[in-house]
């Protein structure tokens, strides 16, 4: 099996490879179009801001490519929302794999909201082969300032004020906003699933 | 909903842990990538590797030791100690860590917290204060508390947010080894008027501590180390007395 990590001008790559390590599984870093085409299945991780991001992309025509790939991809924290349709920041159009747009946390006016969210928060509504065996109400880790809004393809929610996408899934695209490296022995499970799907 | 978080300290010096004695159920406690996973697999929610080796090979030895971290350890951990550049910040999240802290260098050049924030995103930058209270308010300390400012640490921290730190890391330097609970005022003050998470250091004794400093001045987060080195406290204890009394904790 060929897992592939797309390389782009994000950060947070290496974390990802370390945690396919954990599970015994290599992942190849890689912006080369043919690389990602033939890989069985493909990562699409990322923190970083949405516009910088997108142009990198698109200058490697790897906005096209994604969104016609046919294996599983599991887009993670920025990398699930440049498979939006639209993002907030820096009002920049994203890949739209997803019929669901990107927003800015905002503060309700009685009460001071910190952002980024930064923490532990729990999923609930889990509606993906990505969560098999990933008990209701689980914590993952978050670090965002920017969330999906709930949609008809949102396969987790969690609660930052709103209620929000922490999973989206559409055919072969799946993605969370929440870093399943990073989310100890349960967000190691998740990366197992999607590896088995 | 977003949970508090319970985050060890482990100071490193020449890649070795400082404090760290008393676990029979690990090999070396001396071997920070023992402890930390130790630590991770016990409920912490995050880690924080605080380098104060002061050789000039410290860099090298430290981003190979942050990437020995980062590969096993699968939660987040922050490394601090003697940052002073963005290229520094660079060579340490590429070897694998979440964020980086600063101190005493962004206190003298505030650009600082502007270039990183700019460069990788305020989610990674975290600025550490060291404080202490004295004639009526709380002043900055410098250079692991050893030199004094005339800066209040609440004017600091308001200006480092607006110049992108996206977490404060305050340690009170009254509390700091005393056992005797987290400087509430202060970490209240920070955390009721910034807009990101501020994590409490210095002072954590007991369990009632935590609860204190989570419930009477809303700090996000509770740092502690020789609590936890020594075994005072253990986290999976901690977090169930945490919970029991109504505070939003991880299991």
């Amino acid at each position: 099996m060929k897992t592939v990590i797309i390389k782009y001008n994000a950060g947070n790559i290496r974390s990802v490879m370390f945690a396919l390590d954990r599970i015994g599984v290599e992942g190849i870093v890689t912006d080369d179009p043919e690389a990602i085409k033939s890989a069985d299945k493909v990562i699409f991780p990322g923190v970083g801001e949405a516009s910088t991001a997108m142009s990198y992309l698109k200058e490697r025509n790897l906005d096209k490519l994604i969104k016609d790939l046919k294996q599983p991809v599991l887009g993670i924290c920025l990398g699930m929302q440049l498979m939006c349709k639209h993002s907030e920041e820096n009002n920049t159009p994203c890949l739209g794999i997803f019929d669901v747009d990107v927003k800015r946390f905002t503060s309700p006016v009685d009460n001071l909201l910190k952002i980024p969210q930064i923490g532990w928060n729990n999923i609930t509504g889990l509606y993906s082969t990505m969560f098999e065996h990933v008990p209701e109400n689980s914590y993952m880790y978050f670090v965002h300032s920017y969330y999906a809004a709930l949609g008809p393809d949102t396969v987790a929610t969690t609660n930052y004020v709103i209620n929000y996408s922490a999973g989206l899934q559409k055919d072969n695209f799946y993605a969370v906003q929440f870093h399943p490296e990073k989310s100890a022995t349960v967000g190691q499970k998740i990366l197992e699933n999607f590896l088995k799907l | 909903m977003l949970t508090k978080r319970i985050i060890p300290c482990l100071d490193i010096k020449d890649g070795r842990t400082v404090k760290g004695v008393n676990f029979e159920n690990i090999r070396d406690a001396g071997d920070p990538i023992e402890l930390g996973a130790l630590y991770a697999e016990q409920g912490a929610d995050e880690l924080v590797f605080l380098d104060i080796t002061a050789t000039n090979e410290r860099r090298k030895t430290l981003s190979e030791l942050v990437t020995r971290i980062a590969k096993h350890v699968n939660i987040p951990f922050t490394v601090g100690g003697g940052i002073s550049s963005v290229e520094d910040v660079n060579v340490l999240l590429q070897s694998g860590a979440d964020k980086i802290s600063v101190n005493t260098s962004a206190f003298k050049r505030p650009e600082l917290v502007d270039e990183l924030a700019r460069e990788f995103g305020s989610q990674c930058v975290v600025l550490a204060i060291d404080t202490r209270f004295e004639d009526g308010d709380w002043y900055v300390y410098l250079n692991g508390g050893r030199v004094k400012t005339d800066i209040k640490a609440y004017d600091w921290a308001k200006e480092a947010v607006q110049r992108g730190a996206g977490e404060i890391l305050l340690t009170s330097m009254n509390n700091d080894g005393t056992k005797k609970g987290f400087a509430l005022d202060i970490t209240g003050k920070l955390s009721q008027n910034l807009n990101v998470p501020v994590i409490a250091s210095g002072g954590a004794g007991n369990m009632d501590h935590f609860m204190d400093v989570f419930e009477n001045a809303q700090a996000d987060a509770a740092l502690a180390a020789s609590i936890f080195h020594y075994k005072e406290i253990e986290i999976p204890a901690l977090k169930t007395y945490l919970y029991q009394r109504g505070v939003n904790i991880r299991f």
